[in-house]
């Protein structure tokens, strides 16, 4: 029972984080049909912006309280400014915009290594994120590591931000009404190029927290973006796009099947073994898991 | 109010409209009919500035727009419904309106006049636009147009692809806007006797060029549906 709970928690904490990771993808590239390859870039600028800050501030956990809006505006901020130098030109044009933001990817990583090294880079996490706490004590204890569990509460206060944003505030129905009809949106008076710029700093800034967060579970390196954005791709999609509920919860079970497998095989098979599953479901639901129900075709 | 002078429009390469110039009084109404193809909407949509003209202008109220983005169009006080029964399928619409309303001084003012136009939408407002009827999509996207409370409106065949009962409602509801004085239109529209009925200055347009126009009302009507039985 315990090694069954104990699963269970390890599979939600990989949710976690792969929610965290998708979840500003899920705004860019589910909202907004730009497959941005450089937005694993931006989820490694959030984790180098910590190890500055934990450099120039003293205390671990007063650099990691700061770290996540400081990252969260300097990885918005190179989005919107990405997103006004090159892929608003490239609107509708999903090839030329995944060439031409893999190229930006490859130069944000050598400028990476130009800054702070090719070898990766480590944070130290606070105190009070380096225990864990005991759920079931004996001699078979069930024990939660309390970076996790604040890597879990992070993803849920973003996905609820996020979701509350979108559907309760103006700028939210800005962003929704122009992923669903451009022009109509820009001849009700919105300024769609604003709004563009404003969902792609939002989306690109939430990447930056998931780069603070990243710092918690591992080392920091010019490829560390990399490593990831195919799993956040692989979220959005499966989840269908466009729909942050299917994202929630496919991050959430893929991080419990990769959780379970892992435990009785390797982690290489247990990530084909997913891939497997996932290409299966796709040609069962290509659409993903949840879709759009409309009467009308706009 | 409305001046189009001398517009070459097109798609790429392809020429839609060759120098086509329409004039729309204040206060008052111009139809444009013609066949499919005719280059109506293409006429519209350089008016509201989704498509660039290659050549001439368009002005409002003497300023020159041509160059103006859509949305610095509607600052203007321009109004679009487009062809299509166009909304915000994944909002509400209610959300159609908010998104419309807000920010503006009189958005609920404006919302709560334009519902009071289309009552039936108030039964409405939780349902997601995408879920509605054609004609109820319609009225939304007029309602949609006019929380803008526009000087100029342009409509893009309204009644077109709709339920009788409701084109009667919505043939109503334009030419109760067009008589309450301070709004223009600019009216699309492929049924001659609305559209004459409305207008108080009419054009005829035939594969991208303005092939007749007068002054609109009953006595014009035949001479249009002479012109356009050509």
């Amino acid at each position: 029972m315990t090694v069954i709970l104990g699963q269970l928690f390890t599979g939600v904490s990989i949710g976690a984080v792969l929610l965290l990771i998708a979840l500003g993808l899920s705004l860019t590239f589910g909202q907004m049909n730009v497959i941005n390859m450089a937005h694993g870039e931006f989820i490694m600028a959030g984790a180098y912006t910590t190890y500055v800050l934990q450099k120039s501030i003293s205390g671990a956990g007063i650099s990691l309280i700061v770290a996540l809006p400081v990252a969260f505006l300097v990885s918005g901020a190179l989005g919107a400014l990405l997103e006004w130098l090159l892929i608003r030109r490239l609107y509708l044009r999903p090839l030329d915009t995944l060439l031409v933001t893999w190229g930006v990817s490859l130069m944000l990583q050598q400028l990476a290594r130009d800054i702070f090294g090719a070898p990766n880079v480590q944070t130290r996490a606070p105190d009070v994120l380096t225990g864990h706490i005991t759920v079931i004590g004996g001699d078979d204890p069930l024990t939660f590591a309390n970076s996790r569990l604040f890597i879990l509460g992070l993803a849920v206060t973003a996905v609820v931000a996020l979701s509350l944003t979108l559907r309760l505030t103006p700028l939210g129905r800005r962003i929704r009404a122009v992923v669903q009809n451009r022009d109509l949106a820009e001849v009700s008076g919105i300024s769609t190029g604003r709004v563009d710029r404003t969902a792609f700093f939002i989306g690109s800034g939430l990447a930056g927290v998931a780069g603070v967060a990243l710092t918690l579970v591992g080392p920091i390196g010019p490829t560390m973006g990399t490593n990831v954005i195919i799993d956040a791709f692989l979220v959005i999609v499966v989840g269908g796009i466009g729909q942050l509920k299917g994202s929630v919860i496919v991050a959430f079970v893929l991080g419990a099947l990769q959780s379970v497998l892992e435990y009785s095989t390797t982690v290489s098979v247990a990530k084909v073994l997913v891939l497997v599953a996932i290409v299966a479901f796709l040609q069962w639901r290509p659409q993903g898991l949840y879709t759009l129900r409309t009467r009308s075709l706009v | 109010m409305l001046e189009i002078d001398t517009v070459h429009v097109g798609y790429h390469r392809s020429l839609v409209l060759h120098g086509v110039s329409v004039e729309v009084p204040r206060n008052g109404v111009a139809a444009v009919l013609g066949h499919n193809g005719a280059g109506k909407s293409t006429l519209l949509r350089a008016a509201v500035g989704l498509l660039g003209p290659q050549r001439g202008s368009v002005r409002l109220d003497g300023e020159d727009i041509t160059r103006r983005k859509p949305h610095e169009r509607v600052a203007r006080g321009m109004a679009y419904v487009p062809q299509g029964q166009q909304v915000f399928p994944q909002l509400t619409t209610a959300e159609n309106l908010r998104l419309v309303a807000d920010g503006r001084r009189r958005g609920k003012e404006a919302t709560a006049e334009a519902l009071d136009l289309f009552p039936a939408l108030r039964a409405l407002s939780g349902r997601r636009a995408g879920l509605l009827s054609g004609g109820q999509r319609q009225q939304l996207s007029i309602a949609r147009a006019l929380v803008t409370e526009p000087r100029i409106l342009l409509l893009d065949e309204p009644t077109e692809g709709i339920q009788p009962s409701v084109v009667a409602e919505i043939e109503e509801t334009i030419l109760a806007l067009a008589a309450r004085g301070g709004l223009s239109v600019l009216l699309v529209e492929q049924h001659v006797g609305f559209a004459m009925r409305a207008a108080q200055r009419y054009y005829v347009l035939e594969a991208g060029r303005v092939t007749s126009s007068g002054e609109g009302g009953r006595d014009a009507e035949r001479t249009v549906r002479e012109a356009l039985s050509v």
